[in-house]
């Protein structure tokens, strides 16, 4: 019994789609952090995704170098976070409005 | 088999995903956004990736989202308050991301030559040539000098994440 990897593609985009609502929706700061994270998850799948269909092995490094990158990413995003619940005191993107016209 | 396996984790996989945007409380999206990520693994693993899924576990499930519970433990952060959102969101971002599911929906539904997915299925089908063997094969020779170059930028990460994060104390007495 074989799945169609279009679906496989399908369930990435659907994920992705979800990260980028909840990029939209989420109203905390961490939160938000998430739905990134959840976004990049989604193309690492369509990354395993080609690299099974072409049978490359391109795209499962490709995946490995964003997973090390994401890493890196999470570890200063989360620093940023605390630097700015440091000087604000708070976490709502509403209230952290300083550059906003 | 492959089709009961992947019906099962895709559901974990949207069903964990939409608990994440449901969650008002920041630990419960954190744990549903583990719950995607485990799945995701499992899923890596129906197409023949064994290193990304142990990657994916350790990393991901593992390495980041105790970071996220740590810091959101950290801070203390609450249920988060809700608010009407900002208006740009609601006029350009939804009908944005309705249209971008829909162009990639019919790009993949239209494409003809995408194969099924089956086990066993590898890289190459050579025998005795695992997919660790390929990736490990082209990682060290090929690709060594991005590879080296990753762990100089997670190095940099470290010091910035440690000079981002110090009290301003710290800062202060460094500075004297």
């Amino acid at each position: 019994m074989s799945v169609p990897l279009s679906w496989y593609l399908l369930l990435s985009a659907v994920l992705f789609a979800l990260g980028v609502v909840g990029f939209l929706i989420k109203r905390n700061l961490i939160t938000v952090f998430m739905s990134i994270e959840l976004m990049l998850n989604a193309v690492n799948l369509s990354f395993v995704t080609f690299a099974h269909q072409w049978h490359a092995v391109k795209g499962q490094i490709f995946v490995f170098f964003v997973m090390m990158v994401a890493a890196a990413e999470a570890a200063v995003g989360l620093a940023i976070i605390i630097a700015v619940f440091r000087a604000r005191a708070t976490l709502a993107v509403d209230r952290i409005d300083l550059m906003k016209l | 088999m492959h089709l009961i396996l992947f019906i099962v984790f895709a559901v974990f996989c949207l069903a964990g995903a939409v608990n994440l945007l449901l969650q008002t409380h920041p630990i419960n999206s954190a744990l549903s956004l583990i719950v995607v990520m485990t799945s995701l693994a499992v899923l890596y693993l129906l197409l023949g990736a064994e290193f990304l899924a142990a990657a994916q576990v350790i990393v991901y499930a593992g390495a980041i989202m105790v970071l996220f519970t740590f810091v959101v433990m950290l801070l203390n952060a609450g249920r988060e308050e809700r608010t009407l959102g900002s208006r740009a969101a609601t006029v350009v971002g939804f009908p944005a991301v309705v249209a971008l599911l829909a162009v990639l929906a019919t790009v993949i539904l239209h494409t003809p030559s995408l194969a099924g997915a089956v086990f066993g299925d590898n890289l190459s089908n050579e025998p005795g040539k695992t997919n660790l063997d390929q990736l490990s094969t082209v990682l060290f020779t090929k690709l060594l000098l991005p590879f080296e170059v990753t762990s100089v930028l997670i190095l940099i990460a470290i010091l910035g994440a440690v000079a981002l994060a110090r009290h301003d104390d710290g800062e202060r007495a460094a500075g004297e």
